[in-house]
Parts: C-alpha cells; structure tokens; sequence
C-alpha cells in the first residue's frame, strides 16, 4: 500500500473533542459526521484539505474521550494517514479498527513542514518526504495491525476472516 | 517472576500464569460498560454478522451522557438501545436518572478487585479504585468484546506513585490528582498502568480513590490501580456476595518509574483553560471572574463532594452573577444528599440542582456555555468546547473550589472560606 498526500500540521496534545466536537456525537451517518472534522481546532480546515491529505502532529494525537467518532470523521473526511510523534492509547486502537492507517515516527514529524509532499509505503515501512527528498522509517507494528488496516478495519477483517 | 498487579489481572485474564509488560494478549473480558454510545455499538455488532451478545450477564448499559433526551436524535438512539437490550435479554440496563456510569457500576456492586472491565468511555480507569483493570475502548473493540468476549491489549508497564502526607483541610483528592498531572502531563501515562500507594492514599475515602483513579486518565493512563484493602472490603460487603481474588503487585516487581510526591503542602489546584496538565496553585488564579460553576461529574459528583460543598456553602449565597448547576452521580448520592440536608443547603444558595446523570460535563445540555463565558468545574476535562462554545473558558478545581468560587463570583481558594 503506498499512500500519497501533501501534510497537514498541527501540534501537541490535539484531543478528540476538537477533533469532533460532543455536539456531533448524535450524527449517525459518518459523511454527516466527517463534515464537523476539526471544527473547534482548525474552522478552515476543508478549505485547504484534499482527499488523501496527511494530517502530522505532535505526541499524544486524539487524547481525551474514548470516541470513535474522531477516527471516523476523520477517515470519512478523506484523510490518508496520520503520522504523530505519539498517539494517545483508545485513538491509535480506533483507528486501525476504522481503518485509517496511524503511523509513529518523531523523526518525520520534526522533518516535515505544512504542505510538504509525502509518500508512504507501508510495506516497506518508509515515509517519503517528497518536498524535501528525505526518508523516514515508521515505528513497526505487528503484522495483525496491518492486516486489519489494509483491510479497511476491524470490521471488514473479520468478515474476511470468518469467509477464508 | 514478580509481578504487578496489572500483569497479574491480565495474566489471569488470559489464561497464562504469568505476562510480562509488551507482550500482546487475548484476554477474556470480565464486565463490558457502555453508555449512550451503546447505540453505535449496536450497529457495528450488527455488522459483525452475530446473532447473539457472547454473554448478557456480563455487559452492563447505563444512560447517563444526554439523559433525558434532549433531542429527537438522542431520543432516538436511546429507544434502539432499549429494544437492542429487550433484544439481547440484557438485564443490566440503568435507564434515565439512575445516574453516571463510573458511580453505578461500583454502587451496584458490578466491580471487584481483580477484575478486567472495558467500557467504551476513557474514564473506565475509575474502577482502578477498587483493585481492578479497567480500561477505556472505542464502539468497534466492544462490538468485538459483544461477540467474543475477549479483546487483544497490550501488557503495560506500570508507573508507580508514592504519595504521602496529610493534606489540609479543604484540600481534596482532587488536587492531588492534578498536581500529578500537571508534574507528568498529559501524556506522561499513555500506554501505562498507574499504581497509587502510600499513607495519603490509604487515608483516603473511597469517593476520593474512585477521583483519582478516574481524572488519571488525563494523563493517559490505561488504568489506574489502586491496592486493596479493608476500605475496599467494606464498601464491597454492602454491594456483592461474589467471590473475588485480592491481587497485589510483588515486592520486586518491576516499575517502569516510581514517583515520590509529598502532599503536605499542596494547594488547592486549579487546570486553566485547554489543557488539564496546566494546574496551577489557585492562588495564581484568584480573581478571575467565573459565570457559572459545575458541582458533578464522574470525578466529583459522590456524597463527600457533596458535603464539602455543603459545609462551604451553608448559609451563604451563591453570586448573583454566576448559574451554579449541581448534578448528583448517581440516584442514592443524590437521595443521601437529601437526607443529608445537602440539597436544602445548594438550593436556599441559589444552585440549579438538576438529574443524576452526565449533566453539562461534555456540552450538550444543562448548562451549555457561550463564547466568551467562564466556568469553573469539578469535571474532568477543561478542552476547547468542551462545554458548550469553543471561545468558552474552562476552569477545573475541587468541589470546595467550585463552591468557594461561585459564592465570591471569581476563583476563589477554598481555605478563605474557613475565616
Ligand atoms: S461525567 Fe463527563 S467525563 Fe464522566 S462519563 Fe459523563 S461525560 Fe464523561
């Protein structure tokens, strides 16, 4: 899987409420949800993003509440991937079970500026920073992570799985 | 091999007789909690092509977060939870008004030491108060534990946190909680167990263990254990005739960090606005005008938080520039609040006293904030519109805080109170 996109960057600590706001936690429909995306932190934030962007941030990315709605919205806005310094413990499960690829490396972080063009390659393990011609190894994870993410999920794992 | 106590509670989870920190386990679920969101569970179970709950008995549903409905959606999602558990014969439903989860649970007798409970809220960790592992999961990992019962997680390290000292009057377990916080920060937990010990700690009531174990999420805390002993044993005696395993960390287990804090002299503690790791001594924040103050929540909304904030309040009045709102956590808090003459109390001051439940905590209603307010409240959670408006400022301080606060109409450190 080789995933491309330019970056979008923000900082520290950045927690679900602002990811997506308690008021939006009704919102049944994902697509309705993924239209609040970021509202509190970043209200431009559509105005700049393209389907496929990256979003790369500090440590502790989606601290705060257990909701799954902040990787859902996120994946349904059209993220490609989030790479962060650290990720809080619930978001990093939450997203590989929505599928959307979470990837630690602090060396890229620091390496990257808004709207630098990157490319992923998961198989290989390898963040590109394209802008600047450099190169980035991602934290490993183990292979059933991957799995469940190229997948598209816990969801769709498992029906692959229950199927073979 | 020695262990902690979180190694020993997975361990046993997972049927091995021992597990080391990193290692990745299949562990057999002992109590699965939702709430509201039990709604979206719901739906990704169904997804999941299973028929049946793994086991009804051991999955427990309580209304509290928008109760009672305050729009057609939440009506909605909270009339589909209720066929979905008619469905399933799920007895253990606590519908509208019963109260917050992380105070049923306990109350009702659900949680023994020893145990390892999910639930799809991060302040699961409360139920660490009560010597087990208790950890917070999104809808999809419970649509997963309804179907197998069983949940992969990772062995955490564990931080231990020595704490000494008596703490004085009007200084609650509350500030002790974001003192720490504040000193290892928001992410000084994340992946990890915590373990609280020392004479503080021992000292404390149950209603502030359960404070401590629940706001150590704000640093990340996977949970947040607390040993133990004859407190826990008497509160249990009152709630269940199951029987349960006291399991305790070994003398030579082995702690990623220990920490030493001496609360002596600590002060009332105040979280300013956007982060709860930046606490300040309150007298670094005195004056600050506030337009409402929030006495509840799943950290600070039990019996003793009640009568502190009685004792400050009694005959005194609340500022007529500040909406004081107080929200029992639970019906028998409550109810004992009323014996207690607690209510009479907040009432004759001037405070909206409204359901046992999740109340103004997340933003959604009674008691939704405006840009440019100021609140200060005894909740968990100080974030950018967490309350209601982004541009809303959220100040967290103990009950005897709040109360102090809303009487003078600004922070206010509780200990003035005392003259
Ligand atoms: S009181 Fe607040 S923090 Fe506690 S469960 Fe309810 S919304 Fe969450």
């Amino acid at each position: 899987m080789i995933l491309k996109g330019n970056a979008m960057k923000y900082g520290d600590d950045i927690n679900t409420d602002v990811i997506i706001p308690g008021r939006y936690l009704n919102f049944v429909k994902p697509e309705e949800l993924a239209l609040h995306t970021m509202e509190d932190l970043d209200p431009d934030f559509f105005k700049t993003f393209t389907k496929g962007d990256v979003i790369v941030a500090g440590r502790n990315f989606g601290c705060g509440s257990s909701r799954e709605q902040a990787a859902m919205c996120l994946k349904y806005a059209g993220v490609g991937a989030i790479v962060a310094k650290s990720f809080a413990r619930i978001f990093y499960r939450n997203a590989i079970n929505q599928g959307l690829p979470v990837i630690e490396s602090s060396e890229a972080v620091d390496a990257i500026e808004n709207e630098d063009e990157l490319s992923i390659d998961f198989d290989k393990g390898l963040i590109k920073n394209v802008t600047k011609n450099l190169w980035f190894t991602m934290q490993p994870v183990p292979e059933f992570l991957r799995d469940i993410i190229t997948a598209g999920g816990l969801v769709p794992w498992l029906r692959e799985k229950s199927h073979s | 091999m020695a262990s902690t106590i979180a190694e020993k509670i997975l361990a046993r989870a997972s049927g091995k007789k021992e597990v080391k920190a990193g290692e990745i386990v299949d562990a057999d679920i002992d109590l699965a909690m939702s709430h509201d969101n039990t709604a979206l569970v719901s739906k990704i179970f169904k997804e999941m092509d299973k028929k049946n709950v793994w086991n009804s008995q051991r999955i427990v549903i309580v209304l509290d977060h928008q109760t009672p409905a305050n729009t057609i959606k939440t009506a909605e999602n909270h009339k589909l939870i209720r066929e979905f558990v008619k469905k399933q014969n799920i007895k253990n439903l606590f519908d509208v008004g019963e109260g917050i989860c992380h105070q049923i649970l306990p109350e009702k007798g659900f949680v023994h030491p020893g145990m390892l409970i999910v639930g799809t809220d991060s302040h699961t960790t409360t139920y660490g108060a009560f010597g087990a592992f208790a950890t917070g999961i999104g809808t999809t990992d419970m649509a997963a534990v309804w179907s197998t019962g069983k949940l992969w997680l990772k062995v955490p390290k564990t931080l231990g946190f020595d704490i000494s000292g008596e703490l004085s009057k009007y200084v609650m377990s509350k500030d002790v909680i974001l003192y720490l916080i504040s000193k290892i920060g928001a992410d000084g937990a994340n992946y990890k167990a915590c373990e609280f010990y020392g004479d503080t700690i021992e000292n404390m009531s149950i209603d502030s263990r359960m404070c401590i174990s629940n706001q150590a999420m704000e640093a990340g805390a996977k949970a947040a254990i607390i040993p133990p002993d004859k407190k826990t044993l008497d509160y249990l005696k009152l709630r269940t005739k199951e029987p349960f395993e006291l399991l305790y960390s070994d003398k030579d287990a082995e702690y990623e960090k220990t920490f030493d804090f001496d609360v002596t002299d600590t002060e009332p503690q105040v979280a300013c606005p956007g982060k709860v790791d930046n606490a300040k001594p309150v007298s670094k924040v005195t004056g600050v005008k506030i337009n409402q103050a929030v006495l509840g929540s799943c950290a600070n909304g039990r019996l003793e938080d009640f009568a502190i904030a009685a004792d400050i309040l009694k005959d005194k009045t609340i500022s007529k520039n500040v909406r004081m709102i107080v929200v029992p956590a639970s019906r028998s808090v409550y109810l004992e609040a009323i014996t207690k003459g607690y209510i009479e109390i907040f009432l004759k001051a001037g405070a909206v006293v409204v359901n046992p439940g999740c109340g103004p905590c997340l933003g959604l209603h009674q008691g939704v904030l405006a840009d440019g307010e100021c609140v200060i409240s005894s909740t968990n959670r100080n974030f950018k519109g967490r309350m209601g408006a982004p541009g809303a400022e959220i100040y967290l301080g103990s009950p005897a805080t709040v109360v102090a606060s809303a009487v003078k109409g600004e922070i206010t450190d509780p200990r003035d109170m005392m003259l």
